[in-house]
């Protein structure tokens, strides 16, 4: 045998996957795959363990998966009485709020991994939760910077009419407000989800879409907010004017893409695909990010403790190489991931926000999002 | 009025260069263009383009070997080291480099080669008389940077995931020690001297310099460039004078390098380059520096004495490794 076992440290990482009722996407090519997010956070935990060979640190992952109606909160408190004090949700709001309330006078912290309400971290954000998924907010300013930037700046809303939509909408607003962007009209489609998978139907929204976008005033880009995708993948090439459609559809913000290939991404990308046998998605690399900072607060701390690794991460020395072409860091106001966003379609990124030309006193990033002299965040 | 400016203090710096050393040596500078799947070759003397050599997908890291008869080429995407004749300028072979080869070096003997693999977690080891590979070594995530010592006993490569600076016994092929150093470690140089070894910390922004003895980090080197915010400054290449008095140090999207002090460690002037800077190299007689601009798609090439820009050559796109012949 070679170096004694009380030598090496143990991490472990918990991972609890709230399963929710979702509609299938409109395309076959976009269903989410069983290990969404996990795969991710999987192949984190081999990078970290192979800086954990030299480190003499060992991390673990345990995934608790959480059927509809399960009790979400007795899996996580499974996870840290047997030690799990990180831990990665991927839950809904109103889920993750109530488990941040049930683990909030213990060594527990949180990793919001796909939640984008930017309650979370606004009125609702709680002191044990970081965020690396990224909210609303930073979604819609990165698109309306490059829109802008572009010289695109009137814009045709699309907005469905569920809750989500709304919020969708609402960070647009916002970010055509800062940014220069102008909403020429809001159009509301009110047509109901549908059966998805069909053999007819094409001939028809070939018919509705352009009627849906005619007679609207000049504009440049129609906007869509549609989150459920009830219509909003349908209206590229079908608008009444020529025009590129952006938003929730066609060109997009996210966190990620399969085709990122700046900044070393390329690397990642191999290593994902060789390790889950299909491509890298945006949950996929926010679990990896917040599996990838335990381990370099592990590393950079010499530490498997709890304290010493939570400071460590919210502190000013905390720095993550993210194949972003900037270090990630996290935001002290509201536990936010402070990170470039992908502008994409489906095949390719086209850009990468925050766009030249928008200022920021201290790092042009923060541009993106809610900075802190307007944060309403008290953590609690 | 800039450009005026800039084109006045470059002829008078041409001027100077002239006036201090006489005619200058005519040395063969190759630039690897990493989208462009080609070398460029460069004249030092009269700083044009003498030709264009077609080579595999994606070459980056580049190096001539000890007798400058060959370059020795990562072609990344092809999965192979490409060696090119320098006299017939032609591929002549390749080595089994392993996956995704990105950057190189060579023991100060010739042979072998060590090759960062940085999709393999691997260092391999090839001799280059047999073509043979020696050893593999497994390292920390995303191996990048080598830097040899000048005794040749130790070998250094960098783990951009990981984040350390692995020291490798060159008889053993043992990793000894391990160094911490800032995120995403990219490149290693030790000073001639072997005393110290730098290592460019992209991320992070930042320098260590680490006492080659003892292994510890003597002194992390911070940037500070006027209207760049501190996360464009990202640190990669870096050269170091034979005497061990100046430093260089590409900044990448800062579009500057950095001269540092190599003795008090101080930074002393930031020199505006092109954009996106990544690696350089030395003329032999070390009276030009030769600096890769990948997102402007030329090479800029600094006066040493005098610390100028004297002129931007255009090379290939997205050029990336600069190696420089001693003929």
């Amino acid at each position: 045998m070679s170096a004694p076992a009380a030598a090496t440290v143990t991490v472990p990482i918990g991972y609890l996957e709230q399963d929710v009722k979702r509609p299938i996407p409109l395309s076959r090519l976009n269903v989410a795959p069983d290990d969404l997010g996990v795969a991710g956070a999987s192949i984190a935990l081999k990078d970290n363990n192979t800086t954990g060979r030299f480190t003499k640190q060992e991390f673990t992952l345990e995934v608790e998966r959480v059927p509809i109606g399960g009790d979400a909160v007795a899996a996580l408190m499974k996870l840290v009485e047997s030690g799990h004090h990180f831990v990665l949700v991927d839950a809904p709001a109103d889920v993750l709020l109530r488990l941040a309330d049930a683990v909030k006078d213990k060594d527990v912290l949180l990793f919001n991994v796909s939640a984008t309400d930017v309650a979370l971290r606004e009125e609702d954000c709680r002191a044990n939760v970081l965020h690396t998924a990224p909210d609303r907010a930073m979604l819609a300013d990165a698109l309306a910077q490059y829109l802008v930037w572009k010289k695109w700046p009137r814009w045709l809303v699309a907005k469905g009419v569920f809750p989500e939509d709304l919020a969708y909408l609402d960070a647009v607003r916002r970010a055509a407000k800062r940014f220069g962007g102008v909403i020429v009209e809001e159009r509301e489609y009110k047509e109901t989800p549908g059966a998805r998978r069909s053999d007819t139907g094409q001939e028809q929204i070939q018919q509705q879409m352009p009627v849906f976008t005619q007679g609207a005033p000049n504009y440049d880009v129609l906007v869509v907010a549609d989150e459920a995708e009830v219509f909003g993948p349908y209206l590229p090439y079908r608008t009444w004017d020529p025009r590129p459609v952006a938003g929730t559809a066609g060109l997009k913000a996210m966190s990620w893409h399969p085709a990122h290939e700046q900044w070393g991404a390329t690397q990642m990308q191999n290593r994902f695909q060789r390790f889950a046998k299909r491509f890298m998605l945006p949950l996929d690399y926010q679990a990896w990010v917040a599996v990838r900072a335990v381990g370099e607060s592990a590393s950079r701390t010499g530490s498997g403790e709890f304290a010493a690794i939570n400071a460590y991460l919210r502190g000013d020395k905390f720095d993550l190489a993210a194949f972003k072409g900037q270090k990630v860091t996290f935001r002290p106001w509201d536990g936010q991931l402070r990170q470039p966003i992908l502008i994409a379609d489906s095949q390719l990124p086209v850009s990468m926000s925050p766009q030249q030309g928008f200022l920021h006193e201290r790092t042009e990033v923060d541009t993106l999002g809610i900075d802190a002299p307007e944060s309403k965040c008290k953590f609690r | 009025m800039v450009r005026i400016e800039g084109q006045a203090a470059l002829l008078a710096a041409v001027l100077s260069v002239a006036a201090a050393t006489g005619p200058a040596a005519a040395y063969t500078v190759y630039v690897s263009n990493e989208k462009g799947n080609s070398i460029t070759v460069l004249d030092s003397k009269t700083l044009e383009v003498l030709e264009t050599i077609p080579v595999g997908q994606r070459p980056r890291g580049i190096i001539l070997t000890n007798d400058d008869k060959y370059l020795l080429v990562c072609a990344s995407d092809d999965d192979t080291v490409q060696v090119v004749d320098v006299a017939t300028r032609e591929i002549v072979g390749d080595l089994p480099s392993g996956p995704d080869p990105e950057l190189l070096n060579l023991h100060p003997s010739g042979s072998p080669v060590y090759v960062a693999n940085e999709d393999d977690n691997l260092l391999t080891v090839i001799d280059l008389a047999d073509k043979k590979v020696l050893a593999e070594v497994e390292v920390g995530v995303e191996p990048e940077g080598v830097g040899v010592s000048p005794d040749g006993k130790t070998v250094i490569a960098t783990s951009e995931t990981t984040n350390m600076a692995h020291f490798i016994d060159t008889e053993s092929y043992e990793i000894t020690d391990n160094v911490l150093v800032g995120s995403r470690p990219r490149f290693a140089e030790f000073t001639a001297d072997g005393t110290k070894l730098w290592v460019t910390s992209e991320v992070a922004g930042t320098v260590s310099v680490i006492d080659a003895k003892t292994r510890k980090i003597i002194k992390v080197i911070n940037f500070e460039v006027p209207g760049v915010q501190p996360e464009y400054i990202q640190p990669v290449g870096v050269r170091i004078t034979k005497d061990g008095s100046k430093a260089f140090v590409a900044l990448g999207p800062a579009n500057r390098v950095a001269v540092v002090n190599a003795k008090t460690l101080e930074v002393e002037d930031y020199l505006l380059v092109g954009k996106r800077v990544w690696q350089l190299a030395f003329t032999p007689d070390e009276s030009l520096l030769f600096a890769t601009n990948g997102n402007s798609n030329d090479v800029s090439v600094i006066d040493v004495p005098s610390l100028k820009v004297v002129k931007s050559i255009s090379v290939g796109r997205a050029p990336w490794g600069v190696a420089v012949s001693r003929q």
